[in-house]
């Protein structure tokens, strides 16, 4: 095996899994826009924008999966984190109107206009700029996590606890964003964009870059997960998640630990509320809807806890399932339905999908060398390739 | 802090209370470097809220607990205690179940404990070489690469040891090691705890009176949070006032 520190952490699934989003980026933008639109392999440019969705909840995902699988930490939250991050790229794109806005005021968004406010409020400073946003994007989720975590952590916080007070901050986050005199929209939020980098945010060849882009950042998520869990780090996460004073008498410092995996985490989910956002065309105080969060729980649920590519395929699953139900005449009992996966996940399929699955494998493996050892010559079982 | 004393470990006046009770009620004693020690005492005696005391799980509402002549206990939490270089086996056996052998003992493998050195480390082949040893001091290189919480009672109970060890502590504090041991891991854990006692200084904690007697060690009697007696074991339970609380008044 090839033990360059770039690819070490990647194991077969992790292998399938950045190979297939990799062939995602490519095929879908190429059924989009090089067959043409009366071919039937045609791909709808509604859909690519729908699918760059499904990518950037799967990159939340995975930013769950990272301190509740690895950690024990449930966040009810992190939808908090993902809103941060879309705001911070929203308020980017809304100083990008300009004077193309309905009362073409050169600074002050419209519902600034609107609120008959003269000034541009202190918070909104900057945002001109597309690397002031972007690093916003990531800044704000992570100095947020960074100061909940140091109280939290630092006060021993844990369990249950911890995930009321996780719902809470979101939904105190909510009330505040939903005021207008808060500064950021009010319930409308922030939509109506015009443009991102220059180049016009509606355009296909724009939303088949966005789709790209998306998978380039779960890919690159992916892989620093995999980095800190397959660490001597991941360890000490893994033995905090099972047995958390041991650790401590261990002389591991659990607080230090819980916050820098908590910090990267939100940094995280900002980056994909961020990519979100162009792709969705609005971002507005609903996104940080407690509902929101435990949903993106349930999706790292179905998908397999303390597995990342699980977490990924769980969110693609579980919004493809809730896109495809709440379309038709199934619509008024797709929450009945979410609710009844969870529990159907919980009791029948605890590992989740992706759990589930390496279970059986290392069943089929314990099975084959348990023959081995017992010296009897054991026929080679078919499905494993011969030597 | 100046040197108050020679002890390592130096308790004085400690007392505990929760709500009302006094789990430990002014307990003094001292253990000096090298030696072993064996704490007995009937149930409800204090044996285990006084490691909470030394390991900083519990602070004590008054008393000293000094280690090593100069580091006051009573105001350092568990990790900074641990970094100290004071390791402490739990009651219940207490391994990461699902980790396996050899990363539980990679764990507590005496290192850099900072969030960034621990992010970047790779295993020198020191480490490994170190890690091999305590396998074979606690007789698990053959099941090295199972999962700890695969393991047997007795087996948990010595990846326990052998964590403490990798830990390299001055001081360890060792909680009931042979509860739900047969004799025969009884035996031999009693055997490895006196080759640990050669480099480090052990604090054992136990009601199995046939393997304190194996230990063959001063012996300290706990009851109602303070010293009752201490001595040979052979002194301590011809002690009247040991054999009253033993078999109740």
């Amino acid at each position: 095996m090839n033990d360059h520190f770039l690819i070490r952490s990647i194991d077969r699934t992790g292998a399938i899994f950045l190979i297939a989003v990799a062939a995602i980026a490519i095929l879908v933008p190429f059924f989009n826009l090089a067959i043409p639109e009366s071919s039937a392999f045609h791909m709808p440019t509604y859909l690519v924008a729908l699918f760059g969705k499904y990518l950037c909840y799967a990159i939340l995902a995975l930013s769950i999966d990272l301190i509740w699988g690895y950690c024990g930490i449930l966040s009810l939250g992190h939808g908090a984190f993902f809103a941060l991050g879309g705001y911070a790229m929203g308020m980017y794109m809304m100083r990008q109107i300009g004077t193309r806005g309905v009362y073409a005021d050169p600074i002050l968004p419209d519902f600034m206009v609107f609120l008959n406010w003269k000034e541009l409020p202190i918070a909104w400073y900057g945002f001109q700029h597309f690397a002031y946003a972007a690093l916003m994007v990531v800044a704000v989720p992570g100095a947020l996590a960074f100061v909940f975590g140091w109280f939290a952590f630092r006060s021993r916080v844990t369990g249950v606890y911890l995930s009321i007070i996780t719902q809470a901050l979101t939904y105190a986050l909510m009330l505040g964003f939903f005021r207008n005199n808060f500064g950021f929209g009010g319930n409308n939020g922030l939509t109506d964009f015009k443009d991102i980098l220059g180049i016009n945010v509606q355009a296909e060849t724009t939303r088949n870059a966005l789709f790209a882009i998306s998978c380039v950042a779960l890919m690159l998520g992916f892989w620093v997960c995999r980095t800190v869990v397959t660490s001597k780090l991941g360890k000490v996460l893994i033995a905090i998640r099972d047995a958390e004073s041991r650790t401590r008498f261990l002389g591991y410092r659990v607080e230090s630990y819980k916050l820098f995996v908590f910090t990267l985490s939100a940094c995280m989910a900002g980056i994909a509320g961020a990519l979100y956002v162009p792709q969705v065309g609005i971002i507005n105080p609903s996104e940080f809807a407690p509902g929101n969060s435990i949903e993106a729980v349930i999706w790292v649920a179905v998908g397999g806890r303390g597995t990342l590519a699980g977490a990924a395929l769980g969110a693609l699953v579980v919004n493809y399932a809730k896109t495809y139900f709440t379309s038709g005449i199934l619509a008024p009992y797709w929450l009945f339905m979410l609710g009844s996966l969870f529990i159907g996940v919980t009791l029948l399929l605890p590992r989740g999908i992706v759990g589930t699955m390496h279970h059986w494998t290392a069943l089929r493996r314990a099975r084959i060398s348990a023959a081995a050892e017992d010296g009897v010559a054991a026929p080679a079982p078919k499905h494993m390739p011969a030597e | 802090m100046a040197s108050l004393t020679n002890a390592l470990l130096y308790l004085d006046g400690v007392t505990v209370s929760f709500d009302g009770f006094r789990a430990l009620n002014k307990l003094s004693f001292t253990i000096e470097p090298g030696e072993m020690r064996a704490i007995i005492g009937p149930n409800g005696a204090g044996k285990t809220t006084m490691m909470d005391v030394v390991t900083g799980k519990t602070r004590p509402d008054t008393g000293e607990v000094v280690f090593g002549g100069s580091h006051d206990l009573t105001t350092l939490d568990e990790a900074e205690i641990a970094l100290l270089g004071i390791g402490r086996k739990f009651q219940k056996p207490t391994v990461f179940d699902s980790h396996t052998v050899f990363d539980n003992l990679e764990l507590a493998l005496k290192a850099d404990r900072r969030v960034r050195t621990t992010l970047w480390w790779r295993e020198t082949p020191d480490e490994h070489r170190r890690i091999d040893e305590i396998l074979q001091t606690i007789r698990l290189t053959a099941v090295q690469d199972r999962l700890a919480g695969s393991l047997s009672h007795g087996q948990k109970q010595w990846l326990e040891i052998g964590m403490l060890l990798a830990q390299d502590p001055k001081l360890l504090l060792v909680d009931e090691p042979v509860a739900g041991m047969t004799d025969v891991e009884t035996q031999q854990t009693a055997e490895l705890l006196k080759e640990i006692n050669r480099e480090h200084t052990v604090v054992v904690v136990e009601h199995d009176m046939t393997f304190v007697r194996e230990l063959g060690v001063k012996v300290t009697c706990l009851h109602e949070g303070s010293v009752l007696a201490e001595g040979t074991i052979d002194q301590v339970s011809e002690n009247e006032r040991v054999v009253e609380v033993y078999l109740g008044r």
